[in-house]
């Protein structure tokens, strides 16, 4: 079913009116994600279409409600996509779901997240004015940054409408290797590359084996491989997929599953349990039904932050706690788009 | 931007020698400036074509003390201008009548240069290329490399968003930073972003970096750091019609090569720079594109090739490729020069920023060409045309009455341009008071308010960086301009080229 931007804004209008709390959903693959949120039920998948796609520009523009396996098979013809790899967790992932998670793929470290590529949203914020912000082109600095605001912000800060990102060509050649190494060495070995000019593209560990993946030209991929050594894994692409959209057997189990954002270089971590250390030890995936609290103070202790990203309870906080002057200045801002609180209330945090 | 900064004429003496004492009370007096002679070095920015002493300038050395002065301003309600090395292009800095200059240029520290997470903390008033000088040794450098590098600071960096030659592959200041310490106004010490590669809740890393010191005082710096490419090769291209020179951006980009580079100059902007550093450039030419590519020593030389191919097939009448690093700094010398080199040729010049779509290029171009004679000032055309990012420089001569007012108007008409063709009035040199008029054009009524919303959640009385960045609605009604989103409004498919 399509649907009308004005339509959206008209819901949004009712909804603000009455102080009634929306329920943003674009493909539902992401309910799992955040913390459970009660209202009624705005569903803007029918908003969908690319808008207007210029492979030379490097720049697409779409509705939000628009599947991304549609926008990847639109920049595919061109020999182009999302570098940042957005992870589906279903087929009817939409672009504004990808968006309002704010989740990036494997290539992360290399290539950068989901904000970096961000460069414009139209969107209707809780009072019901339909706002524009950015734009397509790849500098602007016109007023604050709003557009990467909306990253991650999990539809707190308006419903998102249209959505320009920035696009960049397929690597012409891709190889992934394989090393048996422990956990220690795998960290201390994609630091020492990272430090070099190689062009990685994703580095995992899964307790026993680390994957790299080299994406570039066939010289550069050529010429790293000869550089580290490492056993050419066949069927690479497809790893690289399980990983991102949690499809490896670890991914299966039942128990809470965590994930933490540390400085790459941290030392595995005292806590038991098989890790999976993705983003070159970035991103470190844990099932554990270990307390919230240590494993939280963990993240903590090392500069970093805990998820509880799917499963456990999703009523309490599943996102790492802020420091009380964060925690005033989330307030202000959501009140400064909306006041009234409507837009997926306590998705992100229990009092936003 | 016809209306300078309003002046506040009558600013208390007592008031004045008040403020002065409480500051002297936690600062050393050599931190406090209040006589207009030691006030004169900070009346403006690199748009000099603003000037205002402010009431005192305090040139801090401690995030105490900056918290201290952010109390003591709050409280008394006294607004504040925070000011790097003085390079914005916009009028940032520019202080004001009434109000305190906070001077970060003693926060010229390099804190921690780590090579194995690839990360240098420094302070705000570090010197861009300092940190890269800093982080040579390991074989690191820092990507952002705007052309005032040796100047500008890592925090005026941030507060822009700045940008640089080699930004179209490796990203803007956004793109390169991952933490931040920032005083607020209430001069709290907040940190923003993480060590690791995100931070939980809201992006205030994004929504901090370009903000134009409006939101908060940032006091240190966490940037990532690049491993130097193995190697670089730039590629001189000349041409005799400028719009098949903007075509062959385009095309470079869509035969799937994102360059380190690429650059855009035109026939004033290379005679200029030419009898100034004389690189050998083409003066006959009526466009100039430099394209660097970076990699390792086969990629580069698959992609040299490459744009080499793409360079020929839209009629480029000249190609040389630099053939040692030596020659490469001699091709680069003169675009990293072509500012000065413009200032030689002018008694004064006025920098526009306006951002386009590539595909729009020569258009645009054309365009600026004819407004060039209709107001019958010259303009020079040197940016970064891989990303779209123009920049302008109209020829005036401040001396001559009216010729300023022109000049502006000119430049309005510019961004208008810019804003009609998809783009935006501001690439990386930020709105400040310059192209204040002009966000009336970009945004409407409800955007304006958005943003001010935004201000009142970190800055509920309006003290940082008051009247800069974002117009009053009132002022925007004055201003009368139509606002013309997104190419959009008014009557976006009637040619106008
Ligand atoms: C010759 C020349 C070439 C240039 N080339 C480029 C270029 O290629 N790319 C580019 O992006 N820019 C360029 N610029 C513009 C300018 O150098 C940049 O905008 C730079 O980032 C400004 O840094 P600064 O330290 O001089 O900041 P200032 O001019 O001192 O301040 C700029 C703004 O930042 C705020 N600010 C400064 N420090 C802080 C802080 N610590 N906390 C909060 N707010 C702060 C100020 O209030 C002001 O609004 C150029 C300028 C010149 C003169």
């Amino acid at each position: 079913m399509t649907l009308e931007s004005k339509d959206i804004e008209a819901i949004v209008r009712a909804a603000a009116a009455e102080a009634a709390p929306l329920r943003i959903r674009g493909g539902d693959t992401k309910a799992f994600y955040g913390r459970q949120t009660n209202g009624q039920l705005l569903d803007v998948s029918g908003h969908a279409g690319i808008i207007s796609y210029e492979p030379t520009e490097l720049v697409i523009t779409a509705r939000a409600g628009t599947r991304l396996k549609d926008i990847e098979a639109a920049l595919a013809e061109s020999d182009q996509m999302l570098s940042f790899e957005p992870p589906h967790f279903g087929d009817g992932a939409t672009l504004g779901g990808a968006v309002a998670s704010g989740l990036s793929g494997p290539a992360r470290p290399y290539t950068g997240a989901l904000r970096d590529f961000l460069l414009g949203v139209v969107c209707i914020n809780g009072a019901g004015e339909r706002l524009s912000f950015g734009g397509q082109v790849m500098k602007n600095v016109a007023g604050y940054d709003i557009s990467r605001l909306m990253a991650g912000a999990m539809g707190t800060l308006g419903v998102m409408l249209e959505l320009s990102l920035k696009v960049l060509p397929k690597p012409t050649c891709e190889l992934t290797l394989a090393f048996a190494v422990d956990a220690a060495t795998a960290i201390a070995t994609t630091a020492k590359w990272a430090a070099q000019p190689l062009p990685f593209s994703a580095a995992c560990h899964d307790g026993e084996i680390l994957r790299v993946r080299l994406s570039g030209s066939e010289s550069g991929v050529n010429a790293a491989h000869q550089k580290i050594g490492g056993e050419e894994v066949a069927d690479g692409d497809s790893y690289w997929q399980a990983l991102r959209e949690h499809r490896l057997p670890y991914f299966s189990n039942t128990q809470p599953l965590w994930r933490l954002s540390v400085p790459a270089t941290t030392p595995a971590t005292s806590i038991n349990g098989q890790w999976i250390l993705d983003w070159g030890g970035a991103q470190r995936w844990c099932v554990s039904d270990i307390p919230a609290d240590l494993i939280r103070q963990q993240a903590s202790s090392v500069g970093g932050h805990a998820i509880l990203f799917r499963g456990g309870d999703r009523t309490s906080e599943v996102f790492h706690p802020l420091p009380a002057p964060l925690v005033t200045l989330h307030r202000r801002l959501r009140d400064a788009f909306d006041p009234k609180k409507i837009l997926n209330p306590g998705r992100l945090y229990r009092d936003l | 931007m016809t209306t300078p900064m309003p002046k506040l004429a009558n600013t208390d003496p007592a008031k004045k020698q008040s403020l002065v004492d409480s500051l002297r009370a936690f600062l050393p007096s050599a931190s406090v400036l209040y006589s207009d002679e030691e006030l004169k070095p900070y009346e403006c920015d690199g748009l000099s074509a603003y000037r205002q002493v402010p009431l005192v300038a305090v040139l801090p050395e401690t995030v105490e003390q900056v918290q201290h002065i952010l109390r003591l301003c709050s409280a008394r309600k006294v607004p504040v201008v925070a000011r790097g090395a003085g390079t914005g292009l916009s009028g940032g800095a520019l202080p004001l009548a009434d109000g305190v200059l906070l001077g970060l240029a003693k926060f010229n520290r390099i804190l921690e240069i780590d090579p194995v997470k690839r990360i240098a903390r420094v302070q705000p008033g570090v010197r861009n290329l300092a940190v890269s000088q800093a982080a040579a040794p390991h074989a690191l450098y820092y990507a952002p490399d705007p052309s005032s590098q040796i100047a500008c600071s890592i925090g005026g960096n941030v507060a822009e968003n700045a940008g640089g030659v080699h930004c179209l592959k490796y990203g803007l200041t956004v793109h390169n930073i991952l933490k931040l310490e920032v005083v607020t106004i209430d001069g709290e010490l907040i940190t923003i972003g993480a060590d690791g590669l995100d931070s939980p809740g809201y992006d205030l890393l994004a929504l901090m970096t370009g903000s134009e010191g409006m939101l908060g005082v940032i006091v240190e710096v966490t940037v990532r750091l690049l491993p130097q490419p193995e190697s670089a090769q730039v590629i001189l291209a000349a041409f005799d019609d400028i719009e098949n020179a903007g075509s062959a951006v385009a095309h470079i980009i869509g035969a799937g090569i994102i360059p380190a580079g690429l650059e855009m100059m035109d026939k004033p902007a290379i005679r200029a720079t030419e009898d100034f550093v004389h690189a050998n450039y083409p003066t006959d030419a009526e466009a100039m594109l430099l394209c660097e590519v970076d990699g390792t020593s086969a990629e580069v030389a698959e992609q040299i090739a490459r744009v080499e191919d793409v360079l020929n097939s839209c009629g480029a009448t000249e190609i040389r490729r630099a053939s040692d690093e030596q020659e490469r700094m001699v091709f680069w010398s003169g675009r990293k020069a072509a500012f000065p080199a413009v200032g030689r040729i002018s008694p004064d010049y006025y920098c526009m920023d306006g951002t386009i779509p590539r595909r729009r290029l020569s258009k645009v171009l054309t365009r600026i060409g004819q407004l060039s004679e209709e107001y019958g000032l010259r303009i020079v055309n040197v940016f970064h045309a891989g990303d779209g990012n123009l920049h302008p420089l109209i020829l005036y001569d401040a001396n001559k009455p009216g010729e300023l007012e022109r000049t502006e108007e000119l430049g309005g008409k510019i961004c208008q341009l810019c804003v009609e063709v998809g783009g935006t009035i501001t690439g990386e040199h930020g709105v400040g008071v310059e192209k204040i008029d002009q966000m009336c054009v970009q945004f409407d009524k409800s955007e304006l308010t958005q943003f001010h919303a935004v201000k009142h959640a970190f800055d509920p009385d309006g003290l940082l960086n008051p009247g800069k960045g974002v117009p009053t609605l009132r002022r925007c009604a004055e201003f009368g301009a139509m606002h013309v989103h997104g190419g959009k409004l008014p009557h976006a498919d009637l040619p106008r080229f």
